[in-house]
Parts: structure tokens; C-alpha cells; sequence
């Protein structure tokens, strides 16, 4: 079996499971946050109604929650739902609430790693689509809707039909200019955001080897725009690190046997890999920076679970240090702890030395709530991850998705620019 | 299952067309079905009537998880929608939240359909008939979990241990 078959097999108690096989998960941590928490109390609401009962959840210690698509509250709506929220953790006593404006909060994907919520070998569902992101950690990661939320919290486990898997092999490093974020985009770009449909991505090779866990990260994390259930790297050394700095122990590393299947193998030359951007209006959309026709940018963004992570701003201030921005910039560090750090570190200062505006963890004009959304015709360069008509703002806004060198490298010249050739 | 179609012939209709981001703060169910489509049709609210199916291409609901998308589409009347293939996430989410019916069909129901045609799904024999113009097209069958979940009316109500 391979390591998703393997976890899937362990959570639902059987010796061997194979793609197409229903099985009915039992799961080891779930999320929810101010979209899909105020979701769920909804189902719950009516599942009263109908006389199921929602008094207890089926362990209070294994969910947590997270604020972070429309904090600090945008408006009225947006406020009344981060009370709703709270009131919901208080009834259940879920003590693991990350609220803003009280220490370490952020965007879900980040504190699920930030915080070592996820371990190795756990099945890890969220009421959000990038759930997928800590598959990097080598865990079955999913994103689930609202019923199937409710449905877990209540009884514990949820369907899923065991994945084909899908294998992406790296062979040998990025080169410096060349980020994970241009890596997917490219896998994005020739299998499609239909490509990965109802199947696990998982990626391996040496080039993987190398690759940070927060670069993983962003590959795993994108998974979602080619249509996958979930994306995974098996764990290394470099996971077990990255967690136990994070305050986990007792970490277990499952790993495919050497005889796994794959539906399919894709082969990729890290040496041959080049910036690239997603074009208006899809992440499959790929177009090779340097190929790339000369648009005049208004906007860069540099936020998201996708985009923000520590290695992200670092990247961004490689770049932005000694250099003014020539169009509006916004660098959204992706949690408090992530935001600490680059204040330690000098980066804050950097970015603000090159005149971006510094904003606070939220999911913010990703996915066009608030914080910088777009006006008509405005064109923007983003590290996110959808562009999709309106994705961020107005419908005739159009977003260029890319890794953060090029966008801070963007934000410098003004249009869509490789960082090999900034002045 | 009789309803007319409404058809968006392209690929991708994606979650932040059917119901955009700046709504997902709303969990008022009929203010939601006032926004559906809005990405993508702006008179989709006017023109949509109770018992009407949607008809798309491939990866029909591609995006995010916002179980929004299909509450949005239910309450505005759709019943079900015909579409060459589904995301996964808005599949289940209608399914498991009983909101509407996915309906995977082929190409040839895909070319034949137009705006307007009177439909008659049935998903005990996996036929469609398109009344307008005197045509049967075959559905892909769903699969035995699917099946199960909407012949219960939705995940809660679906009983696995009886299986």
C-alpha cells in the first residue's frame, strides 16, 4: 500500500485498503473556521430540528478552530460571527480557539502547522478547501463541507472513497530563483484543474528531498486548484524537526511499502524549472515569466496559506531590501508567529523601508473579502491561490498568481517581472 | 424528476462565480439563493424558477468548499445539476447535505440540451429524457455510496452499520 492507503487502511480499521474501496474513516483532528464554523451551527440547527441531538461533540479535545477569512471583523455580519464562534467553543468546551486579538491566531492552514496541529499518519479533516496544505507533514489532509464537518464533529469519522494516487517525482533541487509555488503552478498548468480530480498528489525524489517542509507546504497546498482530495509527502527527518520545535513528541513517520502502486508517474528536472505566473482566470493558466506579455500591474499582494509562510516574506525581502515598490503593495504575514519573526528578523522593517503597507494574518482580498480587494479593471500580482473571475474583488479584476519572488519583484518594476532580471 | 434547463455551456464554472467571496459571512440560506451566480450571470436570480436544472461541462463546481455553492443553487429552486463532471467537494457537499443532484452526463446530452428544453431525470433506470425534443441520453450511474446517501436524504440520515 502506499502511505494514503496505509493511513486510511489504520483509520478505518482494516488490514489493506485499495483505490475505489468506501471506507468510513475514523479522524484524528478537525478544523473549522469564522466561514465554516458559523457553517456548521447552522447544520446543527437543523439537525435539532429534526431531532438529532448536538448536545456533545464526540471529542472536544481533537477540534480546534481558527479566525481568519473576514478578522479582524470587516463588518457587522462578520463581527456577529466570530461571537457565534466563541459562544460555539465555550458550549463545547474546544479549547483550542486561536483568536485574534489574543496571541498566536492566523490563517488555518498556517497554524495547523505553526501550532503542530497535524502529525504524520493522522487523518485531518477542515471545513476548507486547503485543508490539503498539511499533507506536507504526511498527513491525510482533506477539505470537507459544512454537513461532513458536522458529521465528524458529532460522530468521530466520514466517508471517503480511497484515492488513485497520482506521483510526482523532482529529480534534483530548485534552482534559487525557482520556488515550490512555480513548481505546482507548472504540474497545474500541464495536468489542468481537473487533472488531479478525486485523487491524491503526492510528491517525492530528491528535489523533494531538499525542499523545505514550508515548500511542501505550498506544493501540498495547491493540490486543491487541480482538483485533488489531498496532497502528501511521505515524512522525513526535516518533518520530525519541524514539528518537535513546534512542541509535538511522540512522533510516528508512516511511509508507503516499497511495492505501492501509483496510477501514475510524472517526472520533473528541477534544474529545468523556470518563474512562471497563472494568467487571468485560472491557476492552469501558465505562462513562463520571462514569456510572459509586459502587463502593467496596480497591485501586488503577498498573503495567503499559500504565499505567507515564514520562507515566503524572507523570499519577498530578498528582493524588496534597498528597493522601493512602484505599485501599491500588501504583505500579510500568514500568523502572529510568522509576523513575529520577520519583526525580529528585520523584515518588517525592510518591507515598510520599501513602502508596503503591512497587514495583519487574515485570508483577507485572497478570497475578495476585505483588506485590498480589487476594483474593476484593477490587475493584480498575487502569491495566492485562485484568480478565478472575481476571486479577488470585482469580477472585472483579473489576478496573476505567483511565487513571492516574482511578485515582490513585480511590485518593484511595476509589471510582471523574473527576479533574475531586476536591476 | 421533471425541471427546464438553464445552461452555462463552459467548463469550470468554479465556487467563487456561483456564490462570490464576499458572501461567505452569510448563513442565511434564502440571501445566499438572492446572490447564486452572480460571478458569472447577473439575472440568474430573475430568471431561475423552482424545479429547474442547471446544465454545465467539466469540473462543475471547482474551487473552494463553501457548502454556500450548492445551498445557493437549492434555494434559488435547482433540483439538480447535469454537468460533464464535478469537483469533488461541491459533489459531496450536495449529495451528503441532500441539496441537489449531481447528474454526470455524456458528451452527447451535453451537445443535445439547450436553454429552455424540458427534462425528465430518472435515477432508477439512469435515463434522461429531454421532453422538448423527444431525445433519451443515458446518466452515469452514481456510485453504490452516493446511491445510498440519496436514497436516505442525505449523510445523517444514512445509516452505515445497517449496510
Amino acid at each position: 500500500m502506499n502511505i494514503v492507503e496505509k493511513i486510511l487502511a489504520r483509520a478505518s480499521n482494516k488490514s489493506k485498503v485499495s483505490p475505489d474501496d468506501v471506507v468510513f474513516a475514523n479522524v484524528d483532528k478537525v478544523m473549522v473556521h469564522d466561514v465554516s464554523g458559523p457553517g456548521v451551527i447552522k447544520v446543527f440547527d437543523k439537525l435539532k430540528k429534526q431531532g438529532i441531538s448536538v448536545d456533545k461533540l464526540w471529542d472536544s479535545s481533537k477540534v480546534w478552530v481558527a479566525e481568519d477569512h473576514f478578522v479582524p471583523s470587516a463588518e457587522k455580519v462578520s463581527a456577529e460571527n466570530i461571537v457565534k464562534l466563541s459562544n460555539f467553543t465555550k458550549q463545547y468546551g474546544i479549547e483550542k480557539h486561536f483568536k485574534y486579538g489574543m496571541g498566536q491566531y492566523g490563517i488555518c492552514h498556517t497554524i495547523s502547522h505553526e501550532e503542530a496541529m497535524v502529525m504524520p499518519g493522522d487523518v485531518y479533516v477542515g471545513g476548507d478547501s486547503h485543508t490539503n496544505t498539511t499533507g506536507a507533514l504526511g498527513a491525510f489532509s482533506c477539505g470537507l463541507g459544512h454537513t461532513d464537518v458536522a458529521y465528524v464533529l458529532l460522530n468521530g469519522k466520514i466517508w471517503f472513497k480511497v484515492p488513485e494516487t497520482y506521483y510526482f517525482r523532482l529529480n534534483g533541487k530548485l534552482p534559487d530563483h525557482v520556488m515550490a509555488k512555480d513548481f505546482i503552478l507548472k504540474i497545474i498548468g500541464d495536468i489542468g484543474t481537473d487533472g488531479g480530480a478525486y485523487r491524491t498528489m503526492q510528491f517525492g525524489g530528491s528535489g523533494i528531498d531538499e525542499m523545505s517542509v514550508q515548500s511542501r507546504l505550498t506544493l501540498c497546498n495547491m493540490t486543491t486548484e487541480a482538483g485533488a482530495k489531498n496532497g502528501i509527502v511521505e515524512p522525513d527527518q526535516k518533518v520530525i524537526d519541524y514539528l518537535t520545535r513546534r512542541g509535538a513528541t511522540n512522533l510516528s513517520l508512516v511511509k508507503g511499502d516499497a511495492d505501492a502502486e501509483y496510477e501514475k508517474m510524472f517526472e520533473y528536472e528541477g534544474s529545468e524549472m523556470e518563474p512562471v505566473v497563472a494568467k487571468p482566470f485560472s491557476p492552469e493558466n501558465i505562462s513562463i515569466v520571462r514569456e510572459s506579455p509586459s502587463v502593467e500591474l496596480d497591485k501586488c499582494y503577498i498573503g495567503s496559506c499559500t504565499g505567507a509562510k515564514y520562507e515566503d516574506l524572507e523570499a519577498a525581502a530578498r528582493i524588496l531590501k534597498g528597493r522601493k515598490v512602484k505599485i501599491r503593495t500588501e504583505i500579510l504575514p500568514a500568523a502572529i508567529s510568522i509576523y513575529r519573526r520577520a519583526m525580529e528578523n528585520g523584515l518588517l522593517k525592510i518591507f515598510l523601508d520599501a513602502g508596503v503597507t503591512v497587514g495583519p494574518p487574515t485570508c483577507g482580498a485572497c478570497c475578495g473579502a476585505h483588506m485590498g480587494v480589487l476594483a474593476k479593471d484593477e490587475i493584480c500580482i498575487s502569491t495566492t491561490n485562485r484568480n478565478f473571475p472575481g476571486r479577488m474583488g470585482h469580477v472585472e479584476s483579473q489576478t496573476y498568481l505567483s511565487s513571492p519572488l516574482v511578485a515582490a519583484a513585480s511590485a518593484v518594476t511595476g509589471k510582471i517581472t523574473d527576479p533574475r532580471d531586476l536591476k | 424528476m421533471k425541471g427546464n434547463i438553464i445552461k452555462y455551456a463552459q467548463d469550470n464554472v468554479d465556487t467563487d462565480v456561483i456564490i462570490p467571496g464576499q458572501y461567505l459571512k452569510v448563513h442565511d440560506y434564502a440571501e445566499l439563493a438572492t446572490h447564486a451566480m452572480e460571478g458569472l450571470d447577473p439575472d440568474f436570480h430573475s430568471k431561475v424558477k423552482e424545479g429547474d436544472f442547471i446544465l454545465s461541462g467539466k469540473n462543475f463546481g471547482c474551487g473552494s468548499s463553501r457548502e454556500h455553492a450548492p445551498i445557493a443553487l437549492s434555494y434559488s429552486g435547482i433540483k439538480a445539476v447535469l454537468a460533464l463532471s464535478f469537483a469533488r467537494i461541491f459533489y459531496r457537499n450536495a449529495v451528503d447535505g441532500a441539496f441537489l443532484l449531481p447528474i454526470e452526463i455524456e458528451q452527447d446530452a451535453y451537445d443535445a440540451i439547450s436553454e429552455g428544453d424540458e427534462i425528465d431525470i430518472d435515477i432508477a433506470t439512469n435515463e434522461i429524457k429531454n421532453l422538448t425534443k423527444n431525445q433519451t441520453y443515458k446518466m452515469k450511474p452514481f456510485s453504490e455510496i452516493i446511491g445510498k446517501i440519496i436514497s436516505a436524504g442525505g449523510l445523517f440520515k444514512y445509516k452505515p452499520d445497517q449496510d
